[in-house]
């Protein structure tokens, strides 16, 4: 494996750091999907509107209660759709909110997650981190409100923070926008495969390392293998009704053949149109 | 191999999963959650360094106290007793002084308008009616809540309830309900109503029903009142002065935490019953202690909570000291309607070791349990002879002396104060919030049930032992 490096944060004086366009609701081309999760309060929507140059453009997600906002930003060319999901501090409840993010993150498929977490309260939002980290394989943290932390006299490694978490971590202040652009490039790395990632995963409690791992065999023989096969299996031992009706009706079979074919269409058709 | 005899469908896996989850059990998500929160944290220790920051540290060391396995629980308790002894020892005195003002101001008035020639129904049902009524619920509620919910507020303003939710987390999940139900149950105490209408942080339904059926069994603002008097009256009477007060406060937080207790166990009850299920998991964020800002809780307290308050009990209490007025003046073969109402009430009230005045008085109360005990008190005072009440001394001569109440009488009232249906405000709220009227039977009938049942019991197992 290829270590992780972190980016620095000198390139926002490089005239590569013009490469950004702001794209508001121009969303009728795009190449990538990338999906912004968070606990609330992170400064997730401040990341949001800096890169899409939005003021909160929410849009219904069809069928939902829950709005979700989206927009779009270029980046050496390249057409993103961020997608604002609803700030958790966990993947697990049965709440709205949760079920929407997950359930975006599982069958939306994003190309890139960016988990935006509070640098003066790491530890509560590196909870979240590491269920969207059972979810997808590719994702990159924002380390956001670095100016607060400064001022409360924590200082965050992020070089220690990228290596344990197996993906890259970015410091920023998005209200400011420092350290933005190394966060698009850590994304676009993430994206291209020019950094490879490998989320940290701890180990399952013995007894549910046990069900799981039977689980996954069956599963095996359904050939569902997926990089969120684990997280998969702990939602069918929750009775997850979403999960449990995609493993019936062939959408997680269909999720399998996406992630193997080279072209992402289906997948993104999936992200883009709402198939549910 | 031979698994792969026959196909595998994907019904097979969830066969499988159903099973492997009944052997799980409602742990295996715990389990996991805890699994993370410990990898969290380790990789949080080697990311964080922290420049020596005093302001940090000192959060942490408090709520490794305020949230301990040890000190968590006791230190809750005591919290709560300081703050009911300090109600009842304060509120004493400014109530008697509140009495004895606003009742002199009665006896002018009925005095002017004599003099004026007024009919007497109209001074009787203007002034011994509405006017006595407001002027009760003022003096028995303004004091207690003036000083009650700013401490309150403090409290709440301070972060302590997060903690409160954190502590007595896993005795609700042993119940099979929602750790946030602490939160609810804290609101509850406010008033039920809000306490109800907070359980829509409650993400699963199931959990969400037993936290609005259950928010009745805390004691409101509007019931404290009540469990305050009883005790200073009652309770505090059996022990020396020195003691008195905090006997009383003893006595509210007993009750308290019976009220806690049976919000515990009906909860378990739902749980395995009529509402099946696991407890869910959450996250609950502990949020940074903050120095209170004294003009908003002065604002939060007096303004939002007391005024608000007290302006309900008193467009309830107007109403219902004219209709008490009414009853107690509406003579049908020579006893009062009021007396009719009561003596047909009364057998089932001695039943539960009460009386037939004190259930009309629940009856005549459902839109506010602010005003029950002013409602007895007006009914023994309308149909027996007029006398002042300057204090509680006064009130004990009444109900004890006049009365026939015993210990019996007050330790009935409180724990029926405790458990029986929710006022009308709450009821109403639990059908708004519900939809159901299924439910909000359920939620207005299964407390009152309940209360009759407790009732009954201690009145017949007193009695039996023959200790009154």
């Amino acid at each position: 494996m290829k270590p992780v490096q972190p980016t620095m944060s000198t390139c926002e004086t490089c005239p590569a750091h013009a490469q950004l366009a702001q794209m508001g609701i121009d969303l009728r081309k795009y190449d990538r999907v990338v999906a912004l999760a968070g606990n609330p309060n992170t400064g997730k929507s401040t990341v949001f509107n800096a890169l899409t140059g939005l003021k909160q453009h929410t849009g219904n997600w069809p069928g939902k209660t829950v709005t979700r906002a989206e927009g779009g930003f270029a980046w050496g060319g390249i057409r993103y759709k961020l997608v604002d999901l609803p700030g958790t501090y966990s993947l697990l409840s049965a709440s709205q909110d949760e079920e929407i993010a997950r359930n975006f993150l599982l069958f939306g498929q994003p190309d890139c997650t960016i988990v935006v977490v509070d640098a003066t309260a790491l530890e509560r939002n590196l909870n979240l981190v590491l269920q969207v980290l059972e979810i997808t394989d590719k994702a990159v943290v924002c380390v956001n409100l670095m100016d607060e932390a400064r001022r409360k006299g924590l200082e965050v490694d992020v070089r220690s923070l990228s290596r344990d978490l197996g993906v890259p971590a970015v410091p920023t202040v998005a209200r400011t926008g420092e350290g933005l652009g190394d966060l698009i490039r850590a994304v676009t790395e993430v994206i291209n495969g020019e950094v490879r990632t490998s989320p940290r995963r701890p180990p399952a409690p013995p007894e549910v390392r046990d069900a799981v791992e039977e689980l996954l065999q069956l599963a095996d023989g359904l050939e569902l293998s997926l990089p969120s096969a684990r997280w998969v299996a702990y939602r069918l031992l929750e009775g997850d009704h979403r999960v449990r009706q995609a493993l019936l009706s062939g959408e997680l079979a269909q999720l399998v053949t996406a992630q193997a074919a080279p072209s992402r269409r289906a997948s993104r058709k999936i992200a883009l149109e709402g198939a549910q | 191999m031979s698994d792969r005899v026959h196909t595998l469908t994907p019904q097979d896996v969830l066969v499988r999963a159903d099973a492997l989850q009944r052997k799980l059990g409602g742990r295996f998500r715990d389990k996991i959650v805890e699994s993370l929160y410990d990898e969290a944290e380790r990789i949080a220790r080697r990311a964080v360094h922290t420049r020596t920051d005093r302001h940090w540290d000192l959060d942490q060391r408090i709520d490794r106290l305020v949230t301990s396995p040890i000190f968590g629980m006791p230190l809750m308790l005591f919290i709560l007793a300081v703050i009911f002894w300090v109600t009842i020892a304060g509120a004493n005195y400014p109530s008697e002084l509140l009495a004895t003002g606003l009742f002199w101001f009665e006896a002018r008035a009925v005095e002017l308008f004599n003099a004026w020639g007024i009919p007497w129904w109209i001074t009787g049902f203007l002034w011994h009616g509405v006017y006595r009524g407001l002027a009760w619920v003022v003096s028995v509620m303004l004091p207690p809540m003036a000083i009650f919910f700013p401490m309150f507020t403090i409290l709440e303003d301070l972060g302590y309830l997060p903690r409160v939710a954190f502590n007595l987390d896993w005795l609700f999940k042993k119940a099979g309900a929602h750790g946030k139900q602490a939160l609810t149950m804290a609101m509850g105490f406010g008033c039920n109503a809000a306490g109800v209408i907070a359980t829509r942080t409650i993400d699963s339904p199931r959990e969400r029903l037993i936290a609005i059926l259950t928010n009745n069994f805390v004691p409101c603002n509007g019931r404290f009142p009540t469990l305050i008097m009883l005790a200073t009256i009652f309770v505090a009477a059996a022990f020396p002065p020195a003691l008195a007060s905090l006997a009383a406060a003893g006595a509210v937080v007993a009750v308290v935490l019976l009220g806690a207790l049976f919000t515990l166990l009906v909860s378990w009850g739902l749980s395995r019953t009529i509402l099946k299920g696991e407890a869910s998991a959450f996250t609950l964020e502990l949020p940074p202690y903050r120095r209170p800002s004294v003009m908003r809780i002065l604002y939060t307290s007096l303004i939002d909570r007391t005024l608000f308050v007290l302006w309900r009990a008193i467009i309830v209490a107007i109403p219902a000291g004219a209709v008490i007025w009414i009853l107690a003046n509406i003579s049908v073969g020579g006893a009062s309607l009021a007396q009719h109402t009561a003596d047909f009430l009364n057998p089932l009230g001695v039943a539960i070791g009460l009386d037939g005045v004190i259930l009309l008085a629940y009856v005549i109360a459902i839109p506010a349990n602010e005003i029950v005990v002013p409602t007895i008190l007006m009914m023994y005072l309308g149909t027996g002879m007029m006398i002042e009440l300057e204090g509680f001394e006064q009130i004990r001569a009444l109900l004890v002396d006049q009365h026939g109440w015993t210990l019996l009488t007050a330790v009935n009232l409180m724990l029926f104060s405790l458990l029986h249906n929710p006022c009308g405000t709450t009821i109403w709220t639990i059908w708004k919030e519900t939809r159901s009227r299924k439910w909000t039977l359920v939620g207005a009938l299964m407390p009152l049930g309940i209360g009759f049942l407790v009732t009954f019991l201690t009145a017949t197992a007193v009695r039996a032992f023959g200790w009154i």
